[in-house]
């Protein structure tokens, strides 16, 4: 049986799902019940000069209906006494020992005030220490959060400082709000960090009250910009997950605790295919509970049971060698859309998509003989014909012919090739054909096609062996012309 | 408001039809409708769109209430279908927009394109805001329209919206037609169909009720106005053609129906019968069954599968409590004053398929009333040849026979839709004919003008 027990910067985890720094983890009453709930840790909301936060201050996206695509905050870090936070700290170690949990710092940047938080927290039962280089909102107004974050040699200079005097792992939150993310993570490695984590939350307005004109979050009829999280934010977060773990220019890199967007197992298991050792989570528990753990625990066992995977170590960083520079892929490697007309229903957002937003290669004249056209096997980046070579009628013409059609009510028993009479087939002029002589492969038709697996993307053979662009050019080739 | 609300004001509006006809489906609220069109693919040429015969473009307003955009909603239908807030209560979706949605090969419910049409068209009633269109700059034409129903409507819509007088002649005391009699309450308030008409009345036409039209004020009409829109609908129902059809008891489909909707009727007898089984029988027996009638028969002469009644009408009729009683025929009426009962014989297909009565299989149905809903005839006879005039326009089985495109008949100055050309189908096929007959009224003065 595969397990989720690990180890990360040396720290035994019974599962790789810590909740994040943040209002989850505001006292040890909410992280007991999340431990219960099966969180194998928890980053305490940072601590720190004591703080008075603003009301409102949350805001988010919603998108089609689903609340919550994005998220955004302008909360401070803990708004408690820091003895009581260091009081529940110990008393939430003394009463689940196995469970990690992970002090969040973050004080003025002097010396003695970080030697003198470090302390504390350790004292108090911390299994580790998490430096809050990333808050963008407020603290950094006041030259913390990611006023450090932003600033490697600050970044740097803290780190040592919390080195100087740190028994435990020591684990440095990286900002997103920065044009690279690897230069405070190599500044994180230089000062002797034991571990990074990212990303913090990205810099944000998420809208604005189209009534009042206020955006929000609104406090007394004004805002801030506020830290963005959620789904929405996930690719970031990968993009940046992946950049820190594939730098080298230092040495191997450190150990990743992952954060951004993540919700579900599927999540998870990205992430640490991309290098990270666990996973932080917020939005997600805010938007539906510490219960959401349950499923994390469960899919991810799952799918690992399914590949063979006995423990996390077993899969972490499988998918970083997949990442290479856009130089790096192979150009003459072609897919062809494929539409399989047994599962088209019939919607035509491939057609449009593909006129309006790509190549113009997808037709709807299956009923006009588009069927029988021949596939001659041209790739059209080598053949750069002109948009449309066979004159086929565009969307617009397409839909002026439809509107000039005169459709009436079937009467019952009489008129049974009505418009909406037999619904369960679709029709053979709605199902859309792909040139494939003309299709470039984007994906677009498929990514918009709403039923899975109805446009697949198939390889094609060109006869042209693999060739990245490094290669071409490093071969003094100019653009391959194929065919005519 | 007494103007922009002339027509909604007289309506009856009777608290007791109010609490006997609720909606047969609610009106969606913000949090339902939001969602549903949310769930819209915005299918390219959408077979919706095709569907209806007036082409509302559904995934255009449907898109417009997931963004909130209300008025741009309930002007992308009014764009299309003048009359899109009846359209949106009326028409029986489940054979068109609804029918036609790709979610019946997706996951198999279709988008409640009806319900949302009908919120769009509600906000903006509720809106207070006037029709987003403005009557066009007046041409010097003008055009008689017959009949105030649903076709004329919309065909004096498009006239107005291109600067074309438009004089609507109804034999009735208030306008709409069918739309506003003859369909069921609780799919149609009587209100509804007249709130609407109040705004379609923005653009600037001009109605004259209590007026028929025979053949000598339509010669009247021709020369006075530059075009005719013949738009009259059928006549009235069949009879039974069996002795005792004056008894007092004995209706059809439409006098009941729109003698409840008007407020002439309030009450249905414990006993009915409904000859007939298409859709305006049903409508009857559903209406008989909220009036108080404690059992109602269907009366057919064939069996369930020939019914001309829709599918889902049939079915919600057998919810509402109603009977059917198939192959069997009417063939006499029993009652001295009153009727009092309906003897029936039952029938069987012979070889050929004909109906053959079963001798010595006679019954008799007790009964209080009789509701007869066997089919419209024509109303053509004032367009028909007589001794010393010609045919005004040419006429088939009492129809009169149109350009589908232009909604033209054979005499270039007449131009039909609705009921009185097909035969009688919804409401929306006439909108569309009106719409169609509008745009080529318009399309032919401009060429006479030309010519001239």
């Amino acid at each position: 049986m595969p397990t989720l027990e690990t180890t990360f910067a040396g720290i035994r985890c019974i599962n790789p799902f810590w909740l994040a720094s943040a209002p989850p983890t505001n006292c040890g009453e909410q992280i007991m019940r999340a431990f219960d709930a099966g969180w194998g840790g928890a980053v305490w909301k940072t601590i720190g000069e004591q703080v008075t936060n603003v009301s409102s201050r949350y805001s988010s996206i919603d998108w089609a209906g689903q609340r919550m695509m994005g998220f955004n905050n302008i909360e401070l870090i803990s708004d408690r006494p820091t003895e009581t936070n260091l009081r529940e700290i110990a008393e939430v170690k003394r009463r689940y020992p196995k469970h990690v949990v992970i002090a969040s710092l973050m004080v003025e940047s002097k010396r003695e005030t970080w030697h003198d938080i470090v302390q504390r927290a350790e004292d108090a039962g911390a299994d580790g220490l998490e430096l809050n280089f990333g808050c963008p909102h407020g603290m950094s107004e006041r030259g913390m959060g990611s006023a450090v974050g932003q600033v490697p040699e600050y970044c740097q200079q803290i780190t040592s400082w919390v080195k100087e005097k740190a028994r435990t792992p020591v684990i440095v939150k990286l900002t997103p709000n920065i044009s690279d993310i690897r230069m405070p993570a190599r500044a994180a490695k230089r000062a002797g960090a034991d571990a990074v984590s990212a990303i913090n939350t990205i810099n944000s307005i998420t809208g604005i009250d189209l009534n009042t004109l206020e955006p929000r979050p609104k406090v007394d009829g004004k805002s801030s910009h506020g830290g963005y999280c959620g789904p929405a934010v996930k690719p970031i977060a990968l993009n940046m997950v992946q950049q820190v773990n594939s730098d080298f220019v230092d040495g191997n890199p450190l150990p990743m605790s992952g954060i951004g967007g993540i919700g579900t197992w599927q999540d998870a298991a990205e992430f640490i295919l991309l290098g990270a050792g666990t996973v932080q989570v917020c939005t997600a528990a805010m938007h539906y509970g510490y219960r959401i753990v349950e499923d994390m625990n469960d899919g991810l066992l799952e799918w690992m049971r399914q590949k063979g995977y006995e423990t996390i170590e077993d899969f972490r960083g499988l998918s970083l060698p997949n990442m290479r520079e856009w130089k790096s892929l192979n150009l003459n490697y072609r897919v062809v859309a494929e539409i399989h007309a047994d599962k088209c229903i019939g919607c035509q957002l491939c057609y449009t998509a593909c006129w309006d937003g790509a190549h113009q290669c997808i037709h709807l004249d299956r009923a006009d003989g588009g069927s029988q056209a021949v596939v001659t096997g041209i790739d059209p980046r080598y053949s750069h014909h002109d948009p449309n070579p066979h004159g086929k009628p565009t969307p617009a013409m397409r839909f002026a012919e439809s509107v000039k059609t005169i459709s009436t009510t079937p009467i019952p028993k009489l008129d049974l090739d009505g418009a909406g009479n037999d619904s369960s087939l679709t029709p053979l002029h709605r199902i859309p054909r792909v040139d494939a002589d003309e299709c470039v492969g984007c994906n677009l038709c498929s990514l918009v096609c709403p039923v899975e697996d109805c446009i697949t993307m198939e390889r094609v053979e060109n006869g042209l062996p693999p060739q990245t662009w490094e290669e071409r050019v490093a071969a003094g080739a100019g653009p391959i012309v194929v065919g005519h | 408001m007494s103007q922009t609300n002339r027509f909604q004001e007289q309506s009856p509006a009777s608290p007791e039809i109010v609490l006997r006809f609720p909606d047969l489906h609610p009106a969606f609220d913000k949090q339902a409708a939001v969602p549903e069109a949310n769930r819209c693919l915005y299918c390219f040429d959408a077979p919706c769109m095709q569907a209806c015969p007036t082409h509302i473009d559904v995934p255009k307003f449907i898109k417009k209430i997931a963004s909130g955009n209300l008025m741009g909603s309930a002007k992308t239908i009014l764009d299309a279908n003048i009359l899109g807030a009846s359209c949106s209560r009326a028409c029986p979706v489940q054979v068109l927009c609804e029918g036609a949605c790709v979610m019946h090969r997706y996951n198999k419910q279709p988008i409640q394109i009806g319900r949302l049409q009908r919120y769009a068209m509600d906000a903006l009633h509720a809106s207070g805001a006037p029709l987003p269109f403005a009557p066009g700059e007046d041409s010097g034409a003008s055009v008689a329209l017959i009949g105030g129903g649903p076709a004329s409507l919309s065909c004096a819509a498009e006239l107005r919206r291109r600067g074309i007088r438009a004089d609507i002649y109804d034999a009735r005391p208030l306008p709409g037609g069918l739309n506003t009699y003859g369909i069921a309450e609780y799919k149609l308030t009587f209100e509804a169909s007249l709130r609407e008409i109040d705004m379609l009345a923005q653009l600037g036409v001009n109605f004259h009720f209590n007026t028929t039209i025979d053949a000598e004020k339509l010669e009247e009409l021709e020369a006075s106005h530059d075009a005719v829109f013949l738009g009259m609908g059928l006549g009235a129902i069949h009879r039974l053609g069996v002795a005792g059809e004056q008894m007092q008891g004995m209706t059809n489909a439409l006098d009941f129906i729109a003698g409840y909707k008007s407020g002439s009727i309030t009450a249905a007898p414990a006993r009915v019968a409904v000859v007939g089984a298409g859709n305006t029988a049903i409508d009857a027996a559903n209406a008989a069954v909220r009036l108080g009638a404690t059992e109602v028969h269907m009366i057919y002469r064939r069996g369930p599968e020939q019914m001309s009644a829709f599918d889902f009408e049939y079915e919600h009729a057998k919810q509402e409590g109603v009977k059917f009683l198939f192959h069997v025929a009417p063939i006499g009426i029993s009652g001295s004053e009153k009727v009092e009962g309906l003897e029936l014989q039952k029938l069987e297909a012979s070889a050929d398929g004909s109906l053959v009565p079963l001798q010595g299989s006679n019954v008799r149905l007790p009964t209080d009333m009789i509701i007869l809903a066997i089919g419209q005839s024509t109303h053509t006879d004032f367009l028909a040849a007589v001794e010393d005039r010609a045919e005004k326009v040419k006429l088939e089985r009492g129809r009169i026979v149109i350009d589908r495109a232009s909604g033209q008949t054979s005499n270039p100055k007449y131009f039909a839709g609705g009921d009185c050309t097909n035969g009688g189908r919804e409401v929306v096929d006439a909108v569309a004919d009106g719409k169609r007959a509008g745009v080529g009224i318009a399309t032919w003065l401009e060429g006479e003008n030309a010519n001239a």
